[in-house]
């Protein structure tokens, strides 16, 4: 089953933004994609740039991926899945993530 | 095998030119080369010498540095003429009695203004017009004249001319025959060039002839002609024609010809197989070459014949065929061309003649008998046709349709009539200072280049006079399109438009949101180019909050946080300092600060302090701090106005002559905030020493005795320009006029993250287009230019301080949403008395322990 934990409130989320969220002692960045309930999570530490960065990124879409651009070196990560688009080696840890009541909900559960 | 020594008599441009050419070539290491200059410096750039007269210094006008002939292992003697030549023993003797010898010897030794025997011509305020030496007399004199005369109303003349009227002089110009230009334009081109001149101030006497030049009653001097009439003058300034520097070959037994000039053949040797002559001082067929290009041609030619006869003779043979004399210039802001045989000389030739008298153009073109070929024209007033008429003749090509049509004027909406540059064969050459051919740019355009910058680069087209941009420009991209490349300027797979055409559309459409933009002119879900770029164009426009909710998400990396993102996450914070004054307690608190939050301190290139290793949670702490002691944001992260450096000016400095730190402040209050494409930098300097390094600014700002001069486009970083003078002493209201509309047009235009400078390089018309833009509005947008600068002006707010009064805006400044932790990866270590993130080698122990947590 999975384990949720509540984040914040939608509200919180500025549209087309991220934040960062501490779960289970991992570092979770959380996406609001576009002004509705699409939210995505993925790993909050960007391997290029070695720094807990990725909430940060601008979001956007290559084709028909949506994809946060790293505020670093720019590499861009699918959000669906953690891919980064510039490098097959590199695939980041990507989380379940849910509205539940307006409240965004987390699992650590990868 | 010992080296071949090579002796260059003369370090002009010419002479230059062939030292370089043999430094660059394969087979330099197995040359020595070795030059005399007669003049105090190396060589320097003749063709542009009046530039000296609008604020550009010999150092401007240099061509090299000692340092870059040292470099290339070229001996150089300066002050050092050469006044012997010894064929038979190949050795040469300088004035200071140094004999050196040669295997090949080249005289490259220029010419001489010609003054005419006039009695009385040899006094003090009797001037010529050649050399940096003579420029420093000219000035020195037009200090204390109040009229000058140029004597000659040729292309020199005119120039000069031009000069002494910058000067202030009141400005006459004699000639000998009865109209301007005599050798380049028919009666109907001189008589437009006359008036225009005319009517600019400069007063015109033609078909007189001086007979003596005696003391004056009202001025200096009084010039005695032999119609009986007579002018009266404080200066006078000799230019009519030169004449070759052949007196070495004079003395020493080399041929020369009759009427002055060494005599070499195609491959540029005189009558002494080893002796080279090159330049102005060769005559070739009869023929003396007074244009600098020619002059290249024949260096080039020699550096091949000494390469290939001394080593060995495979590559094909290089000669000198003669070169072609046409002209296209601006002299005293009227543009002038001449192709040709513009006299109609050649037996059969006709003629088509178009004269415009109310928009004052007179065109002519010579053609052949049969009408098919073009042999010559005249263009006074209007030159933009230059290019496709001298390719035409040069390359023989048939006139297409009815040659009259290549000289009247587009009427409506129809195309004006000409040729495409894909109708030129690739031999066709385009630069012809650097003898760069259609076919070198295309090449160099697969090879990759893709900018004018990357083809000057490449091969040097456009470096020299410059005439050729329009033209390599048009080659270019013909090229790009022939490859398929089609020249694809979309800023990025959402919008199929570029910058430039984006900025138009939300100006004119009055957007306001990326939504809007999108949802009206794009597809998908923009990215991380698209967004930041219409984020900063909807902020040059409008200068809203720019983390406003439906803004927040366009700003990149450093404005969403309104700091500069350091390698670890963390932040820097610089206040601004404007003009780079700042008060003692300002200082206290900086630094107090930057004590409670142990941040690391450093001076910044900019001229004000930067505070790095902020946490996200303590960037608002910070910033209240700085605010309540006065500070405000520098929007060190923004492409945005930046500093504005300034030199302390007259207020302290003992040479200062304008209030430079008064100016660089009122200058940074002024445009801080401004979103542009890229970053600004401003620098002002308070007199002419330049101890602000204004040249290498964006805009950069001079005091003078008389006001401001104004430089534009200059770069620091990456490839370092130095900013071009765009208009010379401004009252303080006159120099904000122009910044102002300078700025918008460049936010107007530019293209993304492209720096004034390289904005200006792609500018097409370049820098006199600019001054077109901005000085004679051209283009009637300077009202609007003003206006949106204004708005900008009035809706300026510290970012900072909006945001730390917004609670709302606030939440976003901790690092998690959910927690007060703070990020558990920033490990620092202390170095000369500060703090600075670790290297990977010292974190591996970090990384160790937290893994061990698992
Ligand atoms: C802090 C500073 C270095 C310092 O410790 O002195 C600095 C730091 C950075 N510079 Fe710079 N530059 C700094 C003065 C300069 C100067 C000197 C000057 O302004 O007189 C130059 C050359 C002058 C010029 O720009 O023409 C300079 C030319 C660059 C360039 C190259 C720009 C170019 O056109 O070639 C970049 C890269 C870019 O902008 O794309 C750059 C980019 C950067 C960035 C933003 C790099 C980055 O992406 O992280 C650095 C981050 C700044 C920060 O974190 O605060 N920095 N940089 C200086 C801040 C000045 C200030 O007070 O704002
Ligand atoms: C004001 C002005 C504007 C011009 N504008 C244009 C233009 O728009 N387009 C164009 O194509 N051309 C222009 N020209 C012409 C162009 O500058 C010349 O064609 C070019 O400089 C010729 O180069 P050169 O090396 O042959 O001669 P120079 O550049 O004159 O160099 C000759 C050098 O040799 C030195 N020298 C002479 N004798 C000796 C000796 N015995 N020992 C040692 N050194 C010696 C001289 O002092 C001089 O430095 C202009 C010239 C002037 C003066
Ligand atoms: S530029 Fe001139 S006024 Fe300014 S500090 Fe230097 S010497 Fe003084
Ligand atoms: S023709 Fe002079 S630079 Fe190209």
């Amino acid at each position: 089953m999975t384990d949720w934990t509540n984040i914040c409130s939608l509200e919180d989320l500025v549209p087309d933004t991220g934040v960062c969220a501490l779960v289970e002692g991992k570092q979770v960045a959380i996406f609001r994609f576009g002004d509705g309930e699409t939210v995505y999570a993925i790993s909050n530490y960007d391997p290029f740039g070695k720094a807990n960065v990725l909430s940060r990124g601008i979001l956007g879409s290559i084709g028909e991926r949506p994809v946060v651009a790293s505020p670093l070196y720019k590499q861009h990560f699918d959000l669906t899945s953690g891919e980064c688009l510039e490098d097959d080696a590199v695939k980041l840890e990507h989380f379940p993530v849910r509205i539940e009541n307006g409240i965004v909900q987390v699992s650590s559960a990868a | 095998m010992s080296k071949k020594r090579i002796i260059v008599v003369g370090n002009g441009m010419v002479g230059h030119n062939f030292l370089a050419t043999m430094a660059e070539s394969e087979k330099a290491s197995e040359f020595e080369l070795i030059t005399f200059s007669e003049e105090p410096r190396l060589a320097y750039d003749r063709v542009q010498l009046s530039k000296y007269f609008s604020g550009a210094t010999a150092a401007d006008l240099a061509l090299t540095t000692e340092s870059e002939y040292d470099d290339s292992g070229i001996t150089y003697l300066k002050n050092e003429k050469v006044v012997e030549i010894d064929a038979d023993n190949k050795t040469i003797t300088t004035s200071t009695g140094r004999i050196e010898g040669y295997d090949k010897l080249v005289l490259a030794t220029g010419s001489y203004p010609f003054v005419p025997p006039i009695p009385g011509k040899d006094q003090d305020h009797c001037l010529v017009y050649r050399t940096i030496e003579d420029l420093e007399a000219i000035s020195a004199s037009a200090e204390v004249s109040k009229t000058g005369v140029v004597v000659g109303g040729g292309l020199l003349g005119l120039e000069a001319a031009n000069a002494l009227k910058e000067a202030g002089l009141d400005t006459h110009v004699v000639e000998f025959a009865p109209r301007l230009m005599a050798v380049q334009l028919d009666e109907g081109g001189g008589n437009l060039l006359r008036h225009k001149i005319e009517s600019l101030g400069v007063s015109v006497h033609t078909e007189k002839n001086t007979k003596e030049i005696v003391a004056g009653e009202e001025c200096r001097y009084r010039m005695n002609f032999a119609d009986g009439s007579h002018l009266e003058t404080d200066m006078i300034l000799f230019s009519a024609g030169i004449r070759p520097q052949d007196e070495l070959a004079r003395q020493f037994g080399i041929d020369v010809g009759e009427r002055g000039g060494i005599v070499i053949n195609d491959y540029c040797q005189t009558s002494e197989e080893d002796i080279y002559a090159i330049g102005e001082c060769a005559l070739w067929d009869s023929k003396i070459f007074g244009l600098v290009a020619p002059g290249y041609q024949m260096a080039k030619v020699t550096a091949a014949h000494i390469t290939d006869t001394l080593v060995n003779l495979k590559t094909p043979e290089l000669a000198f065929k003669g070169a072609d004399m046409s002209t296209k210039l601006k002299l005293l802001g009227v543009d002038v061309a001449s192709i040709g045989d513009a006299h109609g000389h050649t037996a059969g030739s006709q003629s088509f003649v178009f004269s415009d008298d109310i928009e004052e153009v007179y065109k002519r073109l010579i053609v052949s008998a049969d009408g098919k070929k073009l042999l010559g024209a005249v263009l006074v007033g209007e030159t933009e046709s230059y290019g496709t008429l001298l390719q035409l003749m040069l390359n023989d090509m048939d006139i297409p349709g009815n040659p009259a049509a290549l000289i009247l004027p587009a009427l409506g909406d129809e195309a004006p009539a000409g040729l495409g540059v894909t109708a030129l064969p690739d031999t066709a050459q385009i630069c012809s200072c650097y003898d760069v051919s259609k076919g070198d740019i295309a090449a160099a355009v697969q090879g990759g280049c893709c900018t004018m910058g990357d083809i000057k680069g490449a091969t040097k087209a456009t470096s020299g006079c410059g005439g050729c941009a329009a033209l390599t420009k048009q080659v270019m991209d013909a090229e790009l399109e022939a490859l398929g490349v089609e020249v694809n300027n979309d800023l990025c797979e959402h919008f199929a438009y570029t910058r430039a055409e984006l900025a138009d559309i939300i100006r004119v459409k009055g957007y306001a949101s990326f939504k809007d933009v999108l949802q009206g002119h794009g597809k998908g879900h923009g990215c991380e180019i698209c967004k930041p770029t219409i984020g900063s164009i909807l902020a040059s426009y409008k200068n809203e909050y720019v983390l406003k909710d439906d803004l927040m998400p366009l700003q990149d990396t450093n404005d969403i946080f309104l700091g500069n993102m350091q390698k670890d996450g963390t932040y820097s914070v610089v206040p601004r300092v404007p003009g780079g004054e700042i008060t003692p307690d300002k200082l206290i608190a900086i630094g107090e600060i930057a004590k409670e939050f142990d941040l690391y301190t450093k001076i910044t290139g900019g001229q004000r302090i930067d505070l790095f290793g902020a946490q996200l949670h303590e960037l608002p702490k910070i910033w209240e701090k700085l605010i309540a002691a006065g500070l405000e944001t520098g929007h060190a992260y923004g492409k945005a106005l930046r500093t504005v450096k300034s030199c302390v000016g007259s207020t302290w400095c003992r040479y200062g002559v304008l209030d430079s730190v008064s100016m660089a402040v009122a200058l940074e209050h002024r445009y801080k905030g401004l979103r542009a494409p890229h970053k600004i930098k401003f620098g002002v300097s308070g007199c002419t020493r330049e101890c602000a390094e204004a040249q290498s600014k964006d805009i950069g700002v001079i005091a003078t005795e008389s006001g401001w001069n104004l430089y534009v486009c200059g770069n620091g970083g990456m490839r370092p320009r130095h900013a071009d003078l765009f208009a010379t002493d401004l009252d303080d209201e006159t120099l904000i006029k122009y910044i102002d509309r300078v700025l918008m047009f460049y936010v107007r235009t530019a293209d993304r993250l492209q720096r004034t400078s390289v904005w200006l390089e792609n500018l097409e018309g370049g820098l006199d287009y600019l001054r077109e833009v901005v000085i004679d509005d051209k283009l009637d947008i300077c009202g609007e230019l003003e206006n949106d600068m204004t708005r900008v002006v009035g809706t300026y707010q510290c970012e900072w301080k909006t945001t730390v009064e917004s609670p709302e805006k606030l939440k976003r400044f901790s690092h998690f949403i959910n927690a007060a932790e703070e990020d558990n990866n920033l490990l620092y270590v202390r170095e000369r008395g500060q703090r600075r993130p670790a290297t990977d080698n010292e974190r591996i122990e970090l990384v160790e322990l937290t893994a061990e947590k698992h």
